[in-house]
């Protein structure tokens, strides 16, 4: 699964990290860290990740 | 005929009730009718980055998912009323439609000031429509604003319209801080002290008695008499359910429509609420009906009515746990952030500092029983990220009982 993060609407909410913690993380000053080739098994968690970001600024692609 | 369930209302919570029917495994069509004529988009923005132009329109648009591809929308149209004995709804342009299920998801409409004086020059900001005309007016030179209602979309607006560089801004309020009612006191001074840095003036405690102006409006009379000049209003003072269409089905429809605590309405179970017009108890605090204007809600709710209904509808009803979100919200205001988690409304009777200082970054825990039930951060993300820490524990408290 590929996951894309439009790093010009994410204002680092953090809500990702809180639904899918083995995809997205902030790091120590509270920026967004994420992989971007998950694995496919995580799809519920990055759907729920997609859903719940307040800048909708998370696309998965295929 | 295939089976049928109607989304009444296109916007968020339509979208994901529509989305969520498909995850729950309706295979059936699915109608989403919405009067509004755009696909679904976001609305925080609309107070926040593309009112102050960092943001185009067109970037709120939200993406449905793959899944929901098939579903049939139409826009543009709008639901009258609905006979729930006979399954129907009527619209104002066709026949009426006939349903299986029912999904209410009309949200809300901006209350209007009904005091005297002229309509034109005055704002809401609720709709995309809506945010456009305003920005406009505020990219006038020079021009001086008032915004009344300091809640969060009064203190948004604000917020924004200094940072266009308008003239000047003034908040009126009735209550004597901003945001009081769902913070406190604490947080509501540390926010007027912090809009008054970044230029924002406040006229607390006084109402607004009437509009001047002859074709438009150019000044706000204030209760005791005061006016102040105003080229632009935006009345931000709280919003109204849109549940007319719903009428004469002997619903409770006083705030909202009412629902169980599996989001059902009516004693119905092929009726359900999602979203802002839904006045649901949460069974994680004391089981008290309310309605929740935050963003999370259509999200969740949608997630636990599809499944509510989609159970009912196949005939594979099974035992669900009441529903029970974490209610989250957060609101933008000049450089900082409010983060809230939990339901800080359920305990403003015992507010504390968690962490840091009114001045700076500070994280406010609030109590009932002696128990956390919310925590709100303002400041910089790293207060933000302390909130965050809590959420957890928010997470695992036992339900608070009646
Ligand atoms: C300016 C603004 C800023 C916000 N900022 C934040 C924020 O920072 N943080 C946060 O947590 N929340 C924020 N919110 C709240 C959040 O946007 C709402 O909770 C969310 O939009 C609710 O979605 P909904 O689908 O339930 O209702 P709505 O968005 O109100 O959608 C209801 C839809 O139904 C349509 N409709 C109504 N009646 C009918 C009818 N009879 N027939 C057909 N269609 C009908 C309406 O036109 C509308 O399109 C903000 C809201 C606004 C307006
Ligand atoms: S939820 Fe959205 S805005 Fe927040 S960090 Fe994740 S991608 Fe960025």
């Amino acid at each position: 699964m590929k996951v894309v993060v439009d790093m010009n609407k994410c204002q680092d909410h953090g809500q990702c990290a809180f639904a899918a913690p083995d995809v997205f993380s902030m790091d120590e000053t509270g920026h967004l860290l994420y992989v971007s080739d998950p694995d496919d098994a995580l799809r519920d968690e990055v759907e729920e990740a997609a859903d719940v970001c307040p800048l909708q600024a998370i696309r998965i692609e295929a | 005929m295939t089976a049928r369930i109607v989304v009444a209302g296109g916007s968020m919570g339509g979208l994901r009730a529509a989305e969520q029917l498909r995850a729950a495994g309706w295979t059936g069509a699915v109608t989403v009718v919405g009067d509004e004529p755009h696909m679904p988009y976001n609305r925080p923005p609309l107070s926040k980055e593309v009112l102050a132009g960092r943001a185009p329109f067109a970037s709120l648009a939200f993406t449905p998912k793959a899944a929901a591809a098939d579903v049939e929308w139409r826009l543009g149209t709008r639901v009258v009323s609905a006979r729930l004995t006979e399954r129907t709804v009527a619209l104002d342009d066709g026949p009426p439609l006939s349903y299986d299920g029912l999904v209410v998801a009309t949200g809300m409409h901006p209350r209007r000031l009904r005091c005297p004086g002229p309509l034109t020059g005055r704002h809401t900001v609720r709709t995309l429509t809506d945010a456009q005309g305003l920005r406009d007016e505020l990219n006038r030179p020079d021009v001086r604003v008032v915004v009344v209602g300091a809640g969060f979309i009064g203190c948004e607006v604000a917020a924004t319209a200094v940072g266009l560089g308008v003239r000047e801004v003034t908040v009126v309020d009735p209550l004597p801080l901003p945001m009081v009612a769902p913070l406190g006191e604490l947080l509501g001074r540390a926010l007027l002290k912090r809009h008054q840095e970044r230029g924002v003036r406040f006229a607390l405690g006084t109402g607004v008695a009437g509009f001047e102006g002859e074709d438009r409006v150019t000044g706000v009379v204030l209760s005791d008499g005061t006016v102040l000049p105003a080229d632009v209003v935006v009345e931000s003072v709280g919003s109204a359910a849109n549940v007319e269409w719903l009428e004469g089905n002997g619903l409770d429809l006083s705030d909202g429509v009412l629902t169980c605590g599996q989001l059902r309405v009516g004693g119905r179970p092929e009726v359900v609420a999602v979203g802002d017009v839904a006045r649901f108890p949460n069974a994680r605090y004391d089981g008290v009906p309310r309605r929740v204007e935050h963003w999370s809600i259509p999200t969740d709710t949608a997630k636990h009515a599809a499944k509510a209904l989609v159970a009912h509808l196949t005939g594979t009803e099974a035992e669900f746990a009441p529903f029970a979100p974490l209610p989250t919200f957060w609101s933008d205001q000049h450089e900082f952030r409010l983060q809230s988690f939990g339901a800080p409304t359920l305990g403003l009777d015992d507010v504390r500092v968690l962490d840091g200082d009114e001045d700076g970054d500070v994280l406010v825990g609030y109590h009932t029983g002696g128990r956390l039930v919310g925590v709100v951060a303002l400041g910089g993300q790293a207060a933000a990220m302390g909130a965050a820490r809590y959420r957890a524990q928010l997470l695992k408290q036992p339900a608070l009982t009646a």
